[in-house]
């Protein structure tokens, strides 16, 4: 796997997307979204450093293979719909 | 076309000239003309760049870095306190790979608050792994843009150049500069044309992480990079010379040092200076010489130590302190010369910090006080000149 210096390019060039990395084996704690108390107001879709939440119909969907279980989305809900349960119980 | 102009106007003209295509500056006193005038250049469409004005020195080295991965051939210029907040993104650059070519106005760090000249600013920057060429003359800023851009855009190099003005003395002086026409620049130098690009709709990712099992090959191969800047410039000044008549003496520009006893090291316009003593003492009989550092990166090795074998004594002069043993210029070129079998008697002096007069009188004495401690075989390594309550008078 290791190459020598006259096989590598100047720079490390990746060709694939930071995506390949799945980030959601770090998880510690997991985002539960009660959504009949949800708002919509997007704001944890504007905060998620990962980009691991999408919006179906205004509502968040936390993608689980990318979400590192920050618990930002849960900090910044106004509605405080989004619980962090730690992965293994409930 | 010969006009008379700044060392900051001659910069602005040498970006022109090298037809940079995107430029991203933060003005900062004494370099804000530069930018100024290279806005005028894009506004009145008299260049075709994109001109990105930023909110800081960080975002303009980062908009030049990201510009550079997309293939772009860049410009910016700083300053002092501007060019230390860049100091990440400069390491980025170089790490990249890109031949981002930058002007340093160089001027003391604060506080105490100053915006004269002092090397402090360039020298902290000599581990970023970028080339760093110290001018003497307008001309030679705006030539050496030119042959800057030519050099590190090479395939063997790849590595960022800072070309540094010392500020007021040559950023706000007038000199006649002969701006080379453009046909003659493209002649010279080809647009910039790298192996690896960003390109729209093909993902990739450059400078990725790399794991301890790789990341060794890609720092020895930016030294090896390091090294072929070297031979590579002195061969651009040759090329640079067919074409445009100027050179400026290769990394290590050698004054009447021949049949010179002992030497002087000086870098920037303090060199200037030292020329015309040089030539005062030679008259008076002194066998004395002047050995500009024109490139702190590459650091001409193998030329202080032709050098130091033919003399007897070096004085080197830092126009900055580095708070080790020592200036930093003495210290490397010390450093190179401890492995040969003769050397000189050297002495470090501290000099023209935060924009001090480096009189021609000062310079006389310490072509006095160098040819005093070669003869003595040494003494005290490190003087700090012209300082008020030293009791060594130096005026």
């Amino acid at each position: 796997m290791t190459k020598s210096y006259e096989e590598i390019p100047l720079t490390p060039i990746s060709d694939s997307p930071s995506t390949m990395n799945m980030t959601g084996l770090w998880r510690a704690f997991r985002p539960v979204v009660d959504i009949s108390r949800c708002k919509k107001c997007t704001l944890c879709w504007k905060f998620c450093p990962d980009a691991a939440i999408t919006l179906v119909d205004g509502v968040p969907v936390i993608d689980l293979k990318y979400c590192k279980g920050c618990g930002i989305c849960a900090y910044e809900c106004p509605a405080e719909c989004i619980e962090m349960v730690k992965e293994g119980t409930g | 076309m010969r006009m008379v102009m700044t060392g900051n106007y001659a910069s602005a003209y040498g970006a022109k000239v090298s037809r940079a295509e995107v430029i991203a500056a933060y003005p900062i006193t004494p370099q804000t003309s530069i930018v100024e005038k290279l806005a005028d250049f894009v506004s009145s469409g008299e260049m075709k760049a994109k001109f990105i004005p930023v909110e800081s020195e960080h975002s303009a080295m980062a908009a030049c870095v990201a510009a550079a991965t997309a293939g772009a051939r860049t410009y910016t210029a700083t300053s002092s306190h501007g060019l230390t907040l860049m100091h990440e993104v400069l390491m980025w650059a170089s790490g990249a790979r890109l031949p981002v070519v930058m002007t340093n106005v160089s001027r003391a760090m604060a506080p105490p608050w100053s915006v004269w000249v002092d090397h402090m600013d360039s020298v902290a920057q000599r581990d970023t792994g970028w080339l760093e060429f110290f001018c003497e003359s307008n001309q030679e800023v705006l030539d050496t843009i030119i042959m800057a851009y030519k050099a590190c855009e090479s395939s063997g190099v790849m590595l960022p150049a800072m070309v540094i003005e010392d500020a007021f003395i040559l950023s706000h002086t007038s000199e006649p500069v002969d701006v080379p026409d453009q046909e003659l620049v493209d002649s010279f130098l080809p647009p910039f044309n790298p192996a690896l690009k960003i390109e729209p709709g093909k993902a990739m990712g450059f400078g990725s992480l790399v794991r301890p099992d790789q990341y060794m090959e890609f720092r020895y191969k930016a030294m090896l990079a390091m090294k072929e800047a070297h031979d590579r410039f002195l061969r651009v000044e040759k090329e640079f010379k067919q074409v445009f008549g100027r050179e400026y003496g290769g990394h290590l520009d050698l004054y009447r040092c021949d049949d010179a006893d002992v030497v002087l090291v000086a870098a920037g316009s303090a060199a200037s200076t030292a020329r015309d003593v040089v030539d005062a003492l030679r008259e008076k009989g002194q066998p004395v010489g002047l050995a500009r550092l024109r490139s702190f990166r590459p650091f001409p090795h193998d030329e202080f130590r032709a050098l130091g074998a033919k003399v007897s004594g070096m004085g080197v002069l830092d126009r900055s302190y580095t708070f080790g043993p020592a200036g930093a210029f003495y210290t490397e070129i010390k450093g190179s010369l401890y492995s040969c079998p003769k050397r000189p008697v050297m002495k470090n002096y501290i000099a023209g910090l935060g924009g001090r007069d480096i009189t021609p009188k000062i310079l006389e004495k310490i072509f006095e006080d160098i040819q005093l401690t070669a003869k003595r075989g040494g003494g005290d390594e490190v003087e700090w000149v012209d300082v008020n309550g030293l009791p060594r008078r130096w005026r």
